[in-house]
């Protein structure tokens, strides 16, 4: 800040008065124009019009005081003029902001990496869970769950499993203990499949049925890099009057367009479940190659992702004891279902079953 | 199971399309090929088949050329069954059908002066030894041979006895209690009185179905022979090859249901394998039937079926004409079925005795859709079905997931099962904890009552493998009760260790501690609408605070009077037991009680206009005194002007007492309608100074 003097008032005439505001102000213009920083500009409020020991206070109590009554009209106009000028001085030096300089001097390094708040992940079988549930969810169905521990009516029975089915033995179900002296249909064990779900949403609603049943199954089975006893499927059910194979063709070749790509292709193949009839296992053009063949289609083209079929006319026949109207005679309905871990594994590039369920942070961060 | 495509041919002479077409054609209909290798010119293919279980019929080569021949519509060539004719018996063989539950049919053809030889080609007429060399089946000795090549031309289990060991004539019948039989393997067996045996008059000779005996099978000083060709039940044979712990190519399709009528053709060609090598057949074929058994298998009613009903099911194809009455008719007849109009566009059905699969009218429907090709039907939407309805507690699932991930936590899935010792530790009712059956290991020998094992033991993972910074949480499903019923309930778990999930050049992470999950407890809980929310701790010897949380560093959470779950450290000695030398804590939600709560919905109020007033307080207070006493005498003032306090810092200083603390407090205050006067700050600070004086707390000077 350059030392502004007041100058010495000799006279109170105009032209005297007129030269003394004159250098003031300029004395104040000069200091404004080297404003470099929000300091620069408060200390220059400070100075020139601090309430205490600001030089316009200064001026003001010098020369009015000294100044004769006559002259204190004159003097007055000059000082209001001089500390609006200063006042507008402090407004354009404090909207003008800092110079080149001082934002030189502010320098950072912006290549050092952002602090960042980490997020968490959705589990891949979560995310992937709620990839297919919305898929149908536009297609119009409801979310259906039930319970992990079922009865063998419900798991096995009521889904047309015949009595002596290899899937009834304890070497593929898990089972409760101390269930040997129970009638068969009560016995407890962990579903094997999410299907028990759609005789439980049958027996509470009449048709029509859109539904999908995500949930957690398990089974007897070693585990290796692509099985594991605990695994997820998400099983979807339509009924209605009306319900044909090829609405079953439809919606699974939407859906797997709307999962993979509109460029993804199925083809459907017979197959054999219990509970549905006809039946048929589905393949998408393989969605690493295009079809062309790779290693991970076998060199054929094709992937098996899904089982399927028309829901068959004995699981109606459980559902009709409870609902009448699920009459297989005039409605009809279909049913399938997809292991989630599967199409997981292919969507993410994932080689081990077991990641999904080792909790591992370096595997699970990186879906956040 | 292996099939050579020579030999299908032989079966089909009109078979337009090459091999790589027909093992494309046949997987598309069910009858799937795995696998096609080239066995070099003239020699046709090699397919590895994989056929579903209700298929036993297309186990073999007849079987596959008629899906073939259904598919292509080319004619199938029926088996020469000509045999030499036969010289008259001095008397009909005996045999006789004692268990007529598991016996349907026993035929038995005696041949005489038979010689038994491994070197000729004994069957001119197929290309037998090519057939073998090609599929690398070993030629054993003419009679082996000779069932082994009808077991793979078509499927029907046979066996030839020495005739001279057989004496008086075959029963078939259970064995008795104590009964001996040597079988084929060599194993001498005790029989079982439910097992069921060819028996001569006085002793059993083979297991039925499933394998034959020691002492009365071919050898090289066989002369005379007895051809069995036989329907067994499958319940029947099933439980004879379990108890021995068999599994045969005979018991494997007897099993899964062979074919009634096939006995007689079977017989023929072993015979005929047999008699190339010179010898003569004597007497008719005896052949043994058992009514009932035939009625379920080779004489089934009919069954009716209707055009409309297969279009009813099938819908539209890709075709304008879709399925006709012309499919329907063709496929099936191909199928070896016969039809019968009756009525219009409907037919009664006659089933063939190899399909034991196909019993109603859906069934036929599925072998239309099948040999008509699923990939020619349309691809259709159906209708609209209703609005789509959420499940009451998806929002609130996905609001947790939420809170979580946002404060730096993975979601995680552990085992649905833990260690007994783990489920006592976790139990919320100790006691109802539900053991398997069969568990996978005596690790997970329980369902979980609690996440907090499987989260342990995720967490001791990350540890283990030096990832140190953990944060996980569950979303799943605890178990408890009985074994005679089990109640399932949604639990939500989280646990943390290491620093915060904050990653900074500039700024410093420090370790996550008790307030931080706390934090991460009270944003969960505020995702909910509770009218109470506190949380509190029980002196150790009340016994009620979860044994793996320790006693003075974990809280239990309550919301509008319920507990809904606890969180905290884990116990110091639980971590040196499971070998963690990381401070980690934890804590687990009972979802089913907070999903009763509703979930808070956001509502806008007024901002007030008029300046807000923060008043800070230093205060030194009691080791005893905690925050909440504070807080709650502070709320008991209800100066509506008192917008917002809270605590600021805490700090301890050598300056106070041994025994206490300092607590720097904001408040706030302003009003909705005013600025507020400097009175009225004066009046309210004094109020706040008093109060908080009465909970124990002096100004610090």
């Amino acid at each position: 800040m350059t030392n502004e003097v007041i100058p010495h008032l000799t006279a109170f005439d105009e032209a005297a008065l007129d030269q003394a505001f004159a250098t003031l102000e300029r004395q104040a213009r000069d200091a404004a124009s080297a404003l470099g920083s929000p300091e620069a500009v408060e200390a220059f409020r400070l100075h020139w019009l601090g309430r205490k020991q600001g030089l316009l206070n200064e001026v003001s109590s010098r020369w009015l005081k000294s100044a004769p009554p006559e002259a204190k009209k004159a003097l007055g106009q000059r000082f209001n003029a001089l500390k609006s000028a200063v006042e507008g001085l402090l407004d354009d030096a404090s909207g003008a902001g800092p110079t080149d300089e001082a934002l030189a001097a502010e320098a950072i390094d912006i290549t050092l990496p952002g602090s960042r708040r980490l997020t968490g992940a959705e589990h891949p079988i979560t995310r992937t869970l709620n990839e297919i549930v919305s898929v149908f969810a536009a297609l119009g169905y409801s979310v259906g769950v039930g319970p992990e521990v079922e009865t063998d009516f419900y798991n096995f029975e009521c889904m047309n499993f015949p009595p002596g089915h290899p899937a009834r033995d304890t070497q593929d179900t898990l089972v409760v203990a101390n269930q040997e002296r129970r009638a068969q249909r009560d016995r407890l064990l962990l579903r094997t499949h999410t299907s028990p779900v759609q005789m439980r949403t049958m027996e509470q609603q009449p048709p029509p049925v859109r539904i999908v049943i995500p949930g957690k199954v398990h089974r007897n089975d070693a585990q290796d890099a692509t099985h594991s006893p605990i695994f997820h499927q998400v099983e979807g059910l339509c009924v209605d009057t009306n319900i044909t194979f090829s609405d079953l063709k439809g919606t699974l070749d939407h859906a797997m367009k709307a999962l993979f790509g509109s460029s993804v292709k199925t083809r459907f193949f017979p197959s054999f479940f219990p509970f549905t009839e006809p039946s048929a296992d589905v393949q998408i053009s393989c969605i690493f190659c295009g079809g062309k063949g790779c290693r991970k289609c076998k060199h054929s083209g094709w992937i098996e992702l899904l089982g399927c079929g028309m829901v068959d006319p004995a699981v109606f026949a459980f559902a009709k004891e409870k609902q009448p109207a699920y009459d297989p005679k005039k409605i009809s309905g279909f049913a399938f279902g997809m292991g989630v871990e599967r199409i997981a594994m292919m969507k993410y590039g994932i080689s081990e079953i077991g990641q999904f369920y080792a909790g591992d942070m370096r595997f699970l961060g990186q879906f956040a | 199971m292996k099939i050579l495509t020579k030999w299908l041919r032989s079966y089909l002479p009109g078979l337009p399309a090459d091999d790589a077409q027909l093992a494309e054609d046949l997987t598309l209909r069910g009858i799937a090929v795995e696998g096609i290798f080239d066995l070099g010119p003239g020699n046709g293919s090699l397919y590895e088949m994989d056929i579903t279980t209700n298929r036993v019929d297309a186990m073999n080569h007849y079987g596959i050329a008629r899906e073939a021949a259904a598919i292509y519509g080319v004619a199938l060539q029926p088996f020469d069954l000509t045999l030499p004719a036969h010289k008259p018996a001095a008397a009909v063989f005996p045999v006789r059908i004692e268990a007529e539950d598991a016996c349907g049919r026993f035929t038995a053809r005696v041949l005489r002066g038979i010689t038994i030889t491994d070197s000729r080609d004994w069957f001119t007429q197929a290309e037998v030894d090519t057939y073998f060399k090609l599929l690398e089946q070993k030629k054993i000795s003419s009679a082996v041979d000779a069932t082994n090549f009808v077991w793979l031309a078509m499927g029907q289990p046979t066996h030839a006895f020495d005739l001279d060991k057989i004496e008086g004539g075959i029963l078939v019948r259970r064995a008795r209690k104590g009964e001996k039989l040597k079988t084929l393997d060599g194993i001498e067996r005790t029989l079982d009185p439910e097992d069921l045996v060819v028996a001569d008059h006085a002793k059993p000779l083979a297991l039925a179905g499933v394998m034959g005996g020691w002492d009365s099978m071919i050898t090289p000083a066989t002369k005379n022979v007895l051809v069995e060709a036989a329907w067994f039940e499958p319940m029947a044979v099933r439980r004879t090859a379990r108890r021995h712990g068999l599994h045969t190519d005979a018991s494997h399709r007897f099993e899964r249901g062979a074919d009634f009528n096939s006995a007689p053709v079977a017989s023929a060609l072993v015979s005929r394998i047999l008699l190339a090598a010179g010898g003569s057949i004597e007497g008719d074929l005896v052949d043994v039937r058992v009514p009932a058994l035939e009625a379920r298998t080779a004489a089934r009613k009919p069954i009716a079926l209707a055009l409309s009903e297969v279009q009813r099911i099938l819908g539209t194809t890709t075709d304008a004409e879709g399925i006709t009455a012309a499919t329907v008719e063709g496929v099936l007849a191909a199928l070896g079925c016969t039809l019968v109009p009756a009525g219009a566009a409907a037919w009664s059905v006659t089933l063939p005795s190899w399909r034991l699969d196909i019993e109603r009218e859906i069934d036929l429907i599925e072998e239309v859709a099948r040999v008509y090709g699923y990939n020619r039907f349309a691809n259709t939407l159906p209708a609209f079905g209703g609005g789509v309805t959420a499940l009451p507690f998806a929002q609130a699932e996905s609001a947790l997931r939420e809170t979580l991930r946002s404060a730096g936590f993975h979601e995680a899935i552990a085992s649905t099962f833990c260690s007994a010792s783990d489920a006592a530790l976790t139990a919320p009712q100790p006691g109802l904890v539900v053991p398997l059956g069969n568990p996978l290991s005596e690790e997970a020998g329980v369902l979980r009552p609690s996440l907090i094992p499987g989260m342990l033991t995720m967490v001791a993972g990350n540890l283990h493998r030096d990832v140190s910074d953990v944060r996980l949480f569950e979303l799943g499903t605890v178990f408890s009760g009985t074994t005679e019923k089990v109640d399932e309930r949604p639990a939500l778990a989280f646990a943390a260790a290491g620093l915060l999930p904050e990653q900074s050049p500039l700024h410093p992470s420090r370790s996550i501690d008790f307030h931080d999950l706390k934090g991460v407890v009270e944003q969960l809980l505020t995702r909910f609408q509770t009218r109470t929310l506190y949380f509190d701790r029980f002196a150790p010897e009340a016994g009620l605070t979860p044994a793996w949380l320790h006693p003075f560093r974990s809280a239990r959470i309550v919301a509008d009077g319920t507990t809904v779950g606890w969180f905290g450290q884990l116990h110091p000695r639980e971590a040196a037991a499971r070998k963690l030398k990381d401070t980690i804590f934890l804590g687990e939600l009972y979802l089913d009680r907070l999903y009763r709560l509703p979930l808070r919905k956001p509502a806008a109020r007024e901002i007030s206009r008029f300046q807000p007033v923060r008043r800070d307080f230093s205060l030194v207070l009691d080791e005893s005194v905690a925050w909440e006493q504070i807080d709650r005498t502070l709320a008991s003032l209800d100066i509506p002007e008192m917008v917002d306090w809270r605590a600021r810092e805490t700090f301890r200083d050598a300056k106070f007492g041994v025994r206490e603390y300092s607590l720097l407090m904001g408040v706030t205050f302003q009003a909705a309608d005013r600025t507020l006067r400097e009175e009225e700050l004066q009046a309210f600070q004094a109020q706040v100074i008093a109060a908080v004086g009465k909970a124990g707390a002096r100004l610090r000077s």
